[in-house]
């Protein structure tokens, strides 16, 4: 028996099929390749400071986690980092006594400003957008993407409002989502809203594989968790302050679950009743992992067994 | 068969060593890096930094070549040129406006906001549909609005911009795009993929004191990208391209929380230097101690033996130089912090000899009238100056009510290129050859009315106001001394950015401030007002009505006493009729 001989059934003894078998099932279980976020501020005015802050601390905990900006569609309708009013220019804190900075150094905001409309939002999602549209601006994905779409501002009852012009209805955003399930854009889709009444938003789903978190229930104010004295405004909303908290314990090869999620925000602390929906969602939510969704997460096969060896290849050609 | 196998294994070696030696040779070719940072101290204690980046590339778009290899040149960039064409590319973010009384002229000028302009090459035919792509794959790259731009704020001004590098094609300002988008803001994820573009990005060299924290709490802060064609050699026989990207900052002395007069790359960036990119060829950094020749102003530490003089702006400097990619810049302790230390506050700036104002004047939201005003400060030169005015269309300006007027008299213009606006396509282009009397300030005005958009024309917070892109004012400025006019010899990057065609005038272009113009702006609230007002009139009218006509009145029994109804109920009982 050659030494390779012995290696390898040194390593086989360890590692047993059944032990494969048990991680391949759990690696392949999501069925999804690749990663996208679709991160939205809807907001404009300095005054709302925190749905920006909102936006980027998922934004930062997205990137941690390994989604690369490519893959990453972030919308901001108002600058707050360069805006005049900001003490401290180019940071966004998320908490007070300025200790955590959202905004970072290293930012790529895909669309800014007045572009941030409901049209652009839901071209993105769709993909029906101009031919000469930058690749940074498109959601590029397929059917074997896992996709996280959050959306922050202020809502009501079956809308979002769009930069204090236009509105989002909970019926517009199922048929952008329906529309994606039939050009076969997403393989599972999370959606997370921190607004006021953020749980008629998904109330009108119909399509499958959707869950869905919204912040408070209807008939419910979302509300914002501490301002800072030195910069004059609210910083961050609740739920997505406590979101964050949570996100921040993630590690890309965490085995966290959905039903942590779900969770995370109580009434104790948030004052509003988060709600979530999960009657579209194929699987199990105890057996989503976060990283499905936050992460990008490579899937590694392992093979059991050498397919040729390789003392023999080389034999095979002396001259 | 031993000497047939020696001589084979000697062709062998011989082609692989002259293999490595064209690829050896072809990469020396390839391009070339020279980073620089220039320091002036300014007379009002404020600090301007100026950094410039220049990648010298030896190869030919122009021919319809592909190039597939990049070496110091972006991919990116590479890509957006051969792809539309593009003979030149001239795009800078802006954010603050320069202040030319205080702080004088500066290297690289540009307007506040985003502002592009690009000379494409004579074999695009339909130059508008190339530009709407350009814009739209530049806004990618540089995280800006750029889509924005479309044909209500392109110009094509005909004397205005010229090209800056070799003009070896047509000029016809066919082939020339302008735009301004004076709301644009310019933040961290802007200076990202900027830096990005550098060969050695932010992690060495001078990129590295480019911290987004400190570049953005400054009075004026604008990076800026430039493309063109340059020549290699005096003869001019081969060109190739330039890209430089230069960022101008200006830091002031009360908003960095600082008492006593005192600047030091740490206070400025908050790091130091370390080490120089090892792709450039060339990386130093020039403190101008004009003022400064007995050391009577400020003190400059660690000190340097190095010294030059350039002409840049018209005027003789003095710069202190460290280079550093010599090892003994940065000292024992490994690292390079240049102090500059005042020691009094006196001496007065030099006047620049041209700047520029403009404001809006009038009352009300139905007229209004721009003035601009241009300063000549020369004592007895008068000279020439190209005055660039664009207005958008919902500003209708009355040229009939233009007026140039110098010293109280009126100032007739040698050239006028005017293009009205259309409502919706294009926005009004007023070009003015100017000479400005010496020791004068000559004001244009010109009245306008402003115009009633449609409601979905208007911005989420039409309130703010509408802006109105800078003045452009480009001029040849006499000079104190002689320019330099010999392209070829090796010149310090700021002193050569515009190029210079005769050694008593050098190239100056002043931007006005941007307007900011109120339009009339409607109620947004009342379209629900209405509809509340008019159901709730036609609810109680209509209603009212309705039940006027259609209602029939029936006699009814009044309601009888608790005795009889008790009575009643008796005489049911007993089969008799009731009361």
């Amino acid at each position: 028996m050659s030494l390779s001989d012995s290696l390898i059934s040194f390593r086989n003894s360890f590692i047993s099929p059944r032990f494969v078998q048990n991680s391949a099932g759990q690696f392949f279980s999501s069925g999804h390749t690749n990663n996208w976020a679709v991160l939205v501020c809807t907001s404009r005015f300095w005054f709302n400071y925190r749905h920006v802050a909102n936006t980027l601390s998922v934004y930062r905990s997205v990137k941690r986690l390994g989604i690369p900006d490519s893959h990453i569609v972030l919308m901001l309708a108002d600058d707050m980092a360069c805006n005049h009013r900001n003490p401290k220019p180019a940071t966004v804190f998320s908490h007070k006594n300025m200790e955590l900075n959202v905004y970072g150094d290293d930012v790529e905001v895909d669309y800014r400003g007045y572009e941030v409309t409901v049209e652009n939002f839901l071209r993105v999602l769709t993909g029906r957008l101009p031919p000469s549209t930058p690749r940074s601006k498109r959601l590029l994905s397929d059917d074997r993407s896992n996709i996280l779409i959050y959306l922050t501002g202020h809502g009501g009852n079956g809308f979002l409002k769009f930069q204090d012009s236009e509105e989002i209805s909970n019926v517009e955003l199922a048929d952008a989502f329906e529309q994606m399930w039939q050009k076969r854009r997403y393989n599972e889709l999370l959606f997370i809203i921190d607004t006021c009444q953020g749980a008629s938003m998904y109330e009108r789903f119909y399509s499958p594989n959707i869950m869905a978190l919204a912040s408070s229930q209807v008939g419910e104010d979302s509300l914002s968790h501490q301002p800072d004295l030195a910069i004059g405004v609210h910083l961050m909303d609740r739920y997505t302050f406590y979101l964050l908290e949570f996100l921040e314990d993630i590690h890309p090869s965490s085995k966290t679950n959905m039903n942590d999620l779900f969770k995370v925000c109580p009434r104790s602390l948030c004052v509003s009743t988060p709600g979530h929906r999960t009657d579209l969602f194929l699987r199990n939510p105890e057996s989503v992992l976060i990283t499905d969704f936050f992460g990008s997460v490579r899937k590694v096969e392992i093979t059991t067994e050498p397919k040729f060896s390789i003392h023999q290849s080389y034999s095979d050609s002396d001259p | 068969m031993a000497a047939h196998r020696c001589r084979y294994l000697a062709c062998l070696l011989l082609l692989f060593l002259s293999v490595i030696l064209v690829t050896m040779s072809q990469e020396t070719t390839l391009g070339h890096e020279q980073h620089e940072l220039v320091i002036r101290p300014l007379h009002s204690g404020d600090i301007y930094a100026s950094f410039q980046f220049r990648t010298v590339w030896e190869t030919d778009f122009m021919k319809g070549n592909k190039v597939s290899h990049y070496r110091l040149f972006p991919k990116s960039l590479g890509q957006v040129i051969s792809k539309f064409s593009v003979r030149e590319l001239h795009i800078s973010f802006t954010q603050g406006y320069w202040r030319t009384m205080q702080w004088g002229q500066p290297f690289i000028p540009s307007p506040p906001g985003a502002e592009l302009w690009v000379w494409f090459q004579d074999s695009v035919t339909d130059v508008d549909a190339t530009w709407k792509e350009l814009t739209n794959v530049l806004s990618g790259i540089f995280c800006a609005s750029l889509n924005f731009i479309d044909s209500t704020n392109t110009l094509q001004p005909s004397a205005s911009f010229k090209p800056l590098g070799i003009g070896n094609g047509t000029t016809d300002h066919r082939f020339l795009r302008y735009a301004t988008l004076p709301r644009e803001i310019v933040c961290t994820e802007n200076l990202t993929p900027w830096k990005k573009l550098l060969p050695c990005g932010s992690k060495a060299g001078l990129a590295v004191l480019l911290k987004s924290e400190k570049l953005f709490h400054s009075s004026f802060h604008s990076q800026s990208v430039h493309i063109r064609p340059v020549c290699q050699d005096r003869q001019c026989k081969s060109s190739s391209w330039e890209l430089r990207q230069a960022l101008n900052v200006v830091f002031d002395l009360h908003t960095s929380g600082q008492s006593k007069r005192e600047w030091s790359l740490f206070k400025m960036f908050s790091r130091t230097l370390t080490e120089a990119c090892p792709l450039a060829s060339s990386s130093k950094i020039y403190i101008d101690v004009t003022d400064n020749p007995q050391e009577e102003q400020f003190e400059l530490s660690p000190a340097t033996p190095l010294l030059s003089q350039a002409v840049v702006l018209g005027d003789r400097r003095t710069f202190s130089v460290y280079d550093l990619t010599q090892q003994v810049t940065f000292g024992t302790v490994r690292s390079l912090n240049l102090m500059i230390r005042w020691k009094s506050s006196e001496g007065d700036m030099l006047r620049p000899l041209l700047h520029a104002e403009r404001y809006v004047t009038g009352y009300g939201l139905q007229t209004g009238e721009i003035h601009t005003l241009m300063y000549n400060n020369h004592p007895f030169r008068s000279f020439p100056v190209l005055l660039l005015d664009s207005v958008p269309w919902y500003l209708r300006l009355y040229i009939h009510t233009l007026k140039v007027i110098s010293k109280g008299k009126d100032n007739n213009p040698s050239y006028i290129h005017y293009q009205p606006s259309k409502d919706r396509e294009r926005p009004h282009l007023l070009e003015m050859l100017l000479q400005l009397p010496p020791h004068s300030v000559t004001e244009v005005t010109v009245q306008f009315e402003r115009a009633l958009l449609k409601w979905t024309e208007y911005t989420p917070d039409p309130n703010h106001g509408f802006y109105v892109g800078s003045s452009v004012i480009s001029s040849l400025v006499p000079s104190t001394v002689a320019m330099e006019t010999n392209i070829t010899m090796e010149q310090p990057l700021f002193s050569s950015f515009f190029p210079c065609k005769e050694e008593s005038s050098y190239f100056a272009r002043v931007y006005t401030e941007p307007l900011l113009v109120n339009l009339p702006t409607p109620d947004f609230s009342m379209p629900y007002n209405v509809i509340c007002l008019t159901c709730t009139v036609v609810a109680v009218g209509y209603g009212s009505l309705y039940n006027l006509l259609t209602r029939s009145f029936q006699v009814e029994e009044p309601n009888p006493g608790l005795a009889k109804r008790i009575a009643n109920v008796i005489r049911r009982m007993r089969g008799v009729p009731p009361l």
